[in-house]
């Protein structure tokens, strides 16, 4: 039924090397459960792609598997509670990374009751393939092997011929899917079956290392047990024990024989590969409802109680080391020793990605002993899972040359550390590689949004350019047709209307600076308010007065053509000036035309009634003037004492730049130019007033 | 006679390869200069007008014609000199500290408390990174901002801030591997 083949003669990878295992002192164990924490402390970011967005607020109560933060895009995935409990913080918090930076976290105050959510098994085999895709994302689902990348996006596929689970454990000291395939082999395999189903693959291949025979015999049994037909397609392969033989490209060609080539995808070539880890949390999603909120963690080295814990994701390090005993380590790694990094501190939450800390003692990490010089011995590029010429890649990585580096696949490089380790001059070989790809990747994101700024600096130029040149095309049409229907123009009453306004307006100043001068005695607060009011009303004033002159001249440099009435003129012979003056000069043209056009039209008699309804109005709107004047200088005095000093004084000398601002543009340009400025200083001046208003009013 | 056939001979094969020059010269016409291109590639496209020019390609242009000189780009920095002076030719001189200091990243950062939303600051940002209408609320798109601080100055009450980008856990890059030296006491 299941083939099995117990002495594999396979055709090996290139290179690799065989460090101490250091396996047996957390394997023979099996997983415990960690006892809960205080807090837990969940790194947003726990997936390759972008960080998740937050869902719950500080003092929120959540439940266990509650989602806390969604996914945010395609490449990415959720975070859940881990248990029942309050959200006492959002915010950065260090974080399990190499640089020891902080980043965002939701911390958890747990409450002891792990309180579930309700709990729905999802029916994945009547959902179509999307929403299985969806559902995980949801869950949160990740690689666990320490790449964390999302599960969804690797089952975006239907092509697959064989389906390779990874279960070698190459690393030392790791044992973590050791012990999970040993106790949880029958999930394994409902979670293969699962996946199986879902990618519609052909035959199924679980790669062991033969350093776990227990492991594979374990699975065996399972697979007997399993009452499903579907199982026979599933074979167990025993590698030989050889880092990187977990590594995704080395472990295609241990069992499959193909080798991906680099820049390929191995579901290219009918492959996919899953952690044994990463199928159990399929399966528990799948079958359970249960997002990941858990995983099993190596606690070894330097301890009392060597073993496998399941934690809690977001567990602090420090209680997981506490309880497996630390002896007082030299320092602690976050991963396996050869492809992991040095904890900054313990203070960081367990995040998915970690399958182990390792605890530090001089005996086993002995100091690294001082890098001396290449000699191009060549032993490195022996080593090299990848196939790559370490030597080389060195050379041009320590000499900065990317370039040549890049030729040379430094992309390629899985920095499995194969190459320091076996480098008799003891050169921190990997370190290099990184540091030359962190450089290129940031070199590229720099370029990147060069680019980016490029191509929006030039669509606002072309923009700029496109407007000037639309507005042209309107006013020349509008010109031509307001040319077309030019009127006779009643200029002395222009003249005398245009006058009485200005008179007016100059009246309404002076009368808003007196009541304002009136006011200004009471406290400072007040009347550096009132004093601001008054000032303000005295801009407007003068803006207005200024509006109507430009009015007033307009109309004087109007009639020459209108003098002639001419309905006739072309459009060809509209003065160039007149095309750049503003559309609104143009439209309050236009309207003063009809109105002149309707007075020249009324009997003498009439006429004298419109002026004395037209004069009736102005007096009527002069006073509700005056009232609302009065009424706006009222909030306004409330708010100034209410109004923080800081605020006030930002605000004051903004104005004050400003001003100085307007007297430099009005000093350089002609007069058209700074009726404008006013203009919009009045608008800013009048949005100003408004918000100082409104925040009296919501105080 | 030959000789005169000569003449002949060459004469006519001058004006053919000079029609085919001449067609050359019109069909296969260079429309844009690719030093240009080439310089302006270089150039960090901050778009910040520091250098005198009302923008990174005006600059590049001008470097291209002479007119400029390599050192007047403080987003650049020195690393962008030295790959001018690389990319032309010339000697690598220190940032023309009349164009202002090399600064590290940053982004403008609008106090929303503060806004009174007049538009002024999207009416000076070079790549359209501020998004607002009148009277309303105005935010920067970090990601498109390239720390210019050109919407400073006409804020009429100063709510925008430049604040530097700082390393994060996302743009934070290995270091250099260096041997540590021990004092033996």
């Amino acid at each position: 039924m299941t083939q099995t083949n117990p002495v594999m003669k396979v055709v090996t990878f290139h290179g690799g090397v065989h460090p101490p295992e250091h396996k047996t002192e957390s394997n023979r164990t099996p997983i415990r459960s960690a006892a809960l924490p205080p807090f837990l402390i969940l790194p947003l970011q726990q997936s390759i792609g972008n960080p998740a967005k937050p869902l719950v607020v500080v003092g929120e109560r959540v439940l266990k598997g509650q989602q806390l933060a969604s996914a945010d895009g395609m490449v990415s995935a959720a975070i859940h509670a881990p248990t029942s409990g309050e959200i006492i913080a959002i915010g950065e918090h260090q974080v399990p990374h190499p640089s020891g930076l902080a980043d965002l976290c939701i911390t958890l105050k747990t409450d002891g009751k792990d309180e579930w959510i309700a709990k729905t098994p999802f029916d994945w085999r009547s959902a179509g393939p999307k929403a299985v895709r969806d559902y995980l994302r949801d869950m949160g689902v990740v690689g666990l092997g320490g790449a964390v990348f999302p599960s969804h996006l690797k089952l975006n596929t239907q092509a697959i011929d064989t389906l390779v689970i990874n279960g070698a454990e190459c690393e030392p000291y790791i044992t973590c899917d050791d012990r999970m395939m040993r106790e949880r082999a029958s999930e394994i395999i409902a979670g293969i079956l699962m996946v199986q189903q879902l990618l519609n693959a052909k035959q199924i291949k679980i790669g062991i290392e033969d350093n776990k025979p227990e492991a594979a015999e374990a699975l065996r049994l399972a697979i007997t047990a399993n009452q499903s037909h579907a199982v026979a397609a599933i074979e167990v392969v025993l590698v030989p024990t050889l880092y990187p033989s977990g590594g995704a490209k080395q472990l295609i060609k241990l069992l499959c024989d193909i080798e991906v080539p680099g820049g390929v995808r191995s579901t290219d070539l009918g492959v996919q590969c899953f952690n044994v880890a990463t199928i159990h949390s399929i399966y528990c999603a799948l079958a359970h409802g249960e997002p990941v909120i858990r995983r099993v963690v190596t606690i070894t080295g330097n301890v009392e109680r060597p073993g496998n814990v399941e934690a809690l994701i977001g567990t602090p390090l420090k209680h997981l080391l506490k309880e497996a005993g630390d002896k007082g380590s030299s320092g602690y790694i976050y991963g396996g020793p050869m492809m992991g990094f040095e904890l900054p501190s313990l203070e960081v939450g367990l995040s998915k990605a970690g399958n182990c800390v390792i605890a530090k003692s001089p005996v086993d990490f002995p100091e690294k002993p001082r890098e001396m010089p290449c000699i191009r011995c060549s032993k490195c590029a022996e080593a090299c899972p990848a196939e790559l010429q370490p030597m080389d890649l060195f050379w041009f990585a320590k000499s900065k040359n990317f370039g040549k580096a890049q030729e040379r696949n430094l992309f390629d490089c899985i920095e499995c550390g194969a190459c320091a380790y076996v480098c008799p001059s003891n050169i921190r070989l990997v370190d290099y590689y990184r540091f030359a790809k962190s450089e290129i990747w940031a070199a590229e994101k720099t370029k990147h949004a060069a680019d980016l700024a490029r191509e929006r600096f030039e669509f606002r130029e072309f923009r700029a350019e496109r407007e000037k040149q639309e507005k042209a095309e309107r006013l020349a049409a509008k010109a031509a047709q307001k040319l077309a229907q030019a009127e006779v123009s009643d200029d002395p009453e222009d003249a005398i209307r245009a006058a009485k306004i200005k008179a007016a307006m100059a009246r309404t100043a002076s009368a808003s600076e007196s009541p304002a001068s009136d006011v200004g005695v009471v406290a400072t607060d007040a009347d550096q308010a009132t004093q601001l009011a008054a000032e303000k009303k005295a801009k407007i004033a003068a803006a207005m007065a200024r509006a109507a002159a430009k009015k007033v001249e307009a109309e004087a440099a109007a009639p020459v053509v209108h003098s002639e009435e001419s309905v006739v003129a072309p459009a060809q012979n509209i003065p160039v000036s007149s095309l750049d003056k503003s559309d609104r000069t143009k439209e309050i043209l236009d309207k003063r035309r009809e109105e002149r056009a309707r007075i020249a039209a009324m009997s003498p008699e009439e006429r004298s009634e419109w002026e004395a309804a037209k004069q009736a109005e102005i007096t009527e709107a002069k006073a509700a003037a005056a009232l609302r004047k009065a009424e706006s200088v009222a909030p306004l005095e409330e708010s100034a004492s209410s109004l923080d000093e800081e605020k006030a004084a930002k605000i004051r000398a903004a104005m004050a730049k400003r001003d100085a601002e307007k007297a430099r543009l009005a000093a350089m340009s002609p007069e058209e130019k700074a009726a404008l400025a006013a203009e919009r200083q009045a608008r800013i001046d009048a949005a100003m007033a408004a918000k100082a208003a409104k925040a009296a009013k919501d105080e | 006679m030959s000789f005169l056939l000569a003449i002949v001979l060459m004469a006519i094969l001058a004006l053919i390869l000079g029609a085919v020059l001449g067609f050359a010269a019109i069909k296969f016409k260079v429309d844009e200069d690719p030093l240009v291109d080439k310089i302006d590639a270089i150039l960090p496209q901050t778009q910040c007008g520091q250098c005198g020019f009302p923008g990174c390609k005006p600059y590049a242009t001008a470097i291209a014609n002479e007119e400029a000189d390599i050192n007047c780009c403080p987003p650049g920095g020195e690393d962008g000199i030295r790959k001018l002076a690389e990319l032309l030719g010339k000697e690598f001189k220190p940032l023309n500290a009349e164009n202002g200091v090399e600064k590290p990243r940053a982004v403008a950062l609008i106090d929303e408390a503060v806004c009174i939303g007049c538009t002024l600051c999207i009416q000076a940002c070079p790549v359209d990174a501020i998004v607002g209408a009148a009277k309303h609320l105005h935010t920067v798109i970090a990601a498109e901002c390239t720390g210019c601080e050109l919407c400073v100055a006409p804020c009429p009450v100063d709510c925008i801030d430049i604040v530097p980008v700082g390393t994060t856990v996302n743009n934070w890059r290995w270091r250099y591997p260096v041997i540590p030296i021990k004092v033996k006491s």
